[in-house]
């Protein structure tokens, strides 16, 4: 029974250290303890909720830079596609154009070449008339040299005048 | 399961031990054997044979161990005397435990004062207040200033080591801290009230654990498994709860929410002793556990001297090594109960509207 009865003085002991020692510990103990644990976990809360929030912006910002990306290729392709239309353009004007100005020099050349031509013809008809009025000339010095051959010739042009 | 586990190689053990014991004592007395036998299972039944036949008072032993005393016994002969604080008719007498015996060990009177059942009365039998430092209370006052020097020195860890990962003797006691507050406080309590009752119950369970196991050293003392120490617990927790109860709390004592009114003629006494049977089944708990962990093992011990046989010292050796592994879970066990029971029962007082 003695083990059953609760003695006086150290229920008074008790109290007093139970006491005692809760108030000293919750105050220089269990205070700064509890407050650094939650000051902790509330840190490392946080910088979890940063590192996902940052790894957001990271998927963020990567697909904006492909967004970003496939533009400018869709852009650059535009850009080629235009200047490769510009320049099939200006390399077909400028053939025409090349071919226009061929067909008018060719014409010119022509034109002058048929004017060389008749030049050249008329010269040429010049030239032979001449010619052969001098070698007439000169055969008819040459044939009519004695008295006969000038008689018979004058007859002969008579007998042709006479027919007209 | 791991209780079961473990009081099953238990059973098994006492069963082997038994055996032994018998077949040993074939050759000595019967009335022995039964005695040493009864020692395994019930030491106190032990005490009143021993005392009769006048041997080795095994009973006496146990009982001196787990009790209170006015001085602290180590060894044998080597003791430390308490100082003796007593309030008497005449005023308070301060005096070292060693007047109150001679060089025998036997009580002599001091100052009209005279240690009887381990207890100071006064000699012309008037009351007297015996608020002496005894082995229990000195165990008490260790205790209190090992948890101060312990905790203080952790808090100041947390302080000079301020957002950084524990360290030390602080990533030691972090995770119990921890484990308190969320598995048993924050369980139990409630997200909204636990922080009020956060402080109280660590030191509940760092007090009631810490003496645990200062209880399992050679020469500690029984100091929770002294019924007035589990009492003020058990009566500081039973304060606690009814005075934080809320409506809630005492409308589910006085008119149980949900209940025909015929029926709370029953109800409401059974739930007004119910809340008194919490403390007491706290205090009896821890009081019977820690105890009967004591009686066990010294009863093991004590064994050897019963039978005088040296051959099965190892056996026991090997059992009472076993036991203490067991008490050690036992210590943490306890202390873990108290405070969760604790909590669930603050934690039902404070608790609103939930229906």
């Amino acid at each position: 029974m003695e083990l059953l009865t609760p003695d006086l003085g150290l229920i008074v002991w008790q109290l007093v250290v139970f006491g005692v020692l809760f108030f000293v510990l919750a105050k220089f103990a269990w205070k700064p303890i509890i407050a650094s644990l939650h000051e902790r976990e509330a840190s490392i809360e946080s910088a979890l909720e940063l590192a996902e929030n940052t790894r957001k912006e990271m998927a963020e910002l990567k697909a904006g830079n492909e967004k970003l990306l496939a533009a400018a290729r869709a852009e650059r392709d535009s850009i080629i596609k235009e200047a490769k239309e510009v320049s099939d353009k200006m390399i077909a004007e400028a053939r025409n154009e090349a071919q226009k100005a061929a067909a008018s020099e060719i014409e010119k050349a022509r034109v002058a070449f048929d004017q060389e031509k008749a030049s050249a013809v008329a010269s040429l008809r010049k030239e032979a008339a001449s010619l052969s009025l001098e070698i007439a000339e000169k055969v008819l010095r040459t044939q009519l040299a004695d008295r006969a051959a000038q008689e018979k010739l004058v007859s002969s042009l008579l007998a042709d005048a006479k027919l007209n | 399961m791991r209780k079961l586990y473990f009081s099953n190689i238990l059973a098994f053990l006492l069963l082997f031990a038994t055996s032994v014991f018998a077949q040993h004592h074939s050759e000595e007395s019967t009335s022995t054997d039964s005695s040493a036998v009864t020692t395994t299972a019930h030491a106190t039944e032990a005490t009143e044979e021993a005392h009769g036949e006048g041997k080795v008072d095994l009973g006496h032993m146990i009982m001196h161990h787990i009790g209170d005393d006015h001085k602290w016994e180590f060894a044998h002969g080597i003791s430390i005397y308490l100082p003796c604080i007593v309030k008497t008719e005449s005023g308070l007498k301060v005096f070292s435990s060693r007047n109150l015996e001679d060089e025998h060990g036997n009580a002599v009177a001091y100052e009209g004062l005279i240690v009887e059942h381990g207890k100071i009365h006064a000699e012309d039998g008037s009351h007297v207040l015996d608020l002496s430092i005894t082995k229990n209370v000195a165990s008490l006052l260790l205790s209190a200033v090992l948890m101060a020097l312990i905790f203080f020195s952790v808090a100041k860890s947390y302080k000079e080591r301020a957002g950084k990962a524990p360290k030390g003797f602080q990533s030691l006691i972090e995770p119990i801290i921890i484990f308190i507050r969320d598995e048993v406080v924050k369980a139990n309590i409630g997200e909204k009230h636990y922080r009020k009752f956060l402080p109280y119950l660590l030191t509940l369970f760092f007090f009631i654990w810490i003496n645990n196991l200062l209880g399992l050293l050679p020469g500690g003392a029984n100091v929770t498994g002294n019924i007035a120490v589990t009492m003020v617990l058990a009566v500081i927790t039973f304060l606690v709860t009814n005075l934080n109860g809320k409506s809630t709390y005492w409308g589910h004592i006085f008119a149980m929410p949900g209940v025909p009114k015929w029926l709370l003629i029953i109800l409401t006494p059974v739930e007004i002793i119910g809340i008194f049977t919490k403390p007491v089944s706290l205090m009896i708990r821890l009081f019977a556990n820690i105890t009967a962990g004591h009686i066990i093992m010294l009863s093991f011990i004590g064994l050897i001297f019963i039978l005088k046989i040296w051959a099965v010292t190892p056996v026991i050796t090997a059992f009472a090594v076993f036991m203490n592994v067991i008490e050690l879970l036992v210590a943490f066990l306890q202390a873990f109960i108290f405070t969760m029971l604790a909590a669930s029962y603050i934690g039902s007082a404070v608790e609103e509207h939930h229906h």
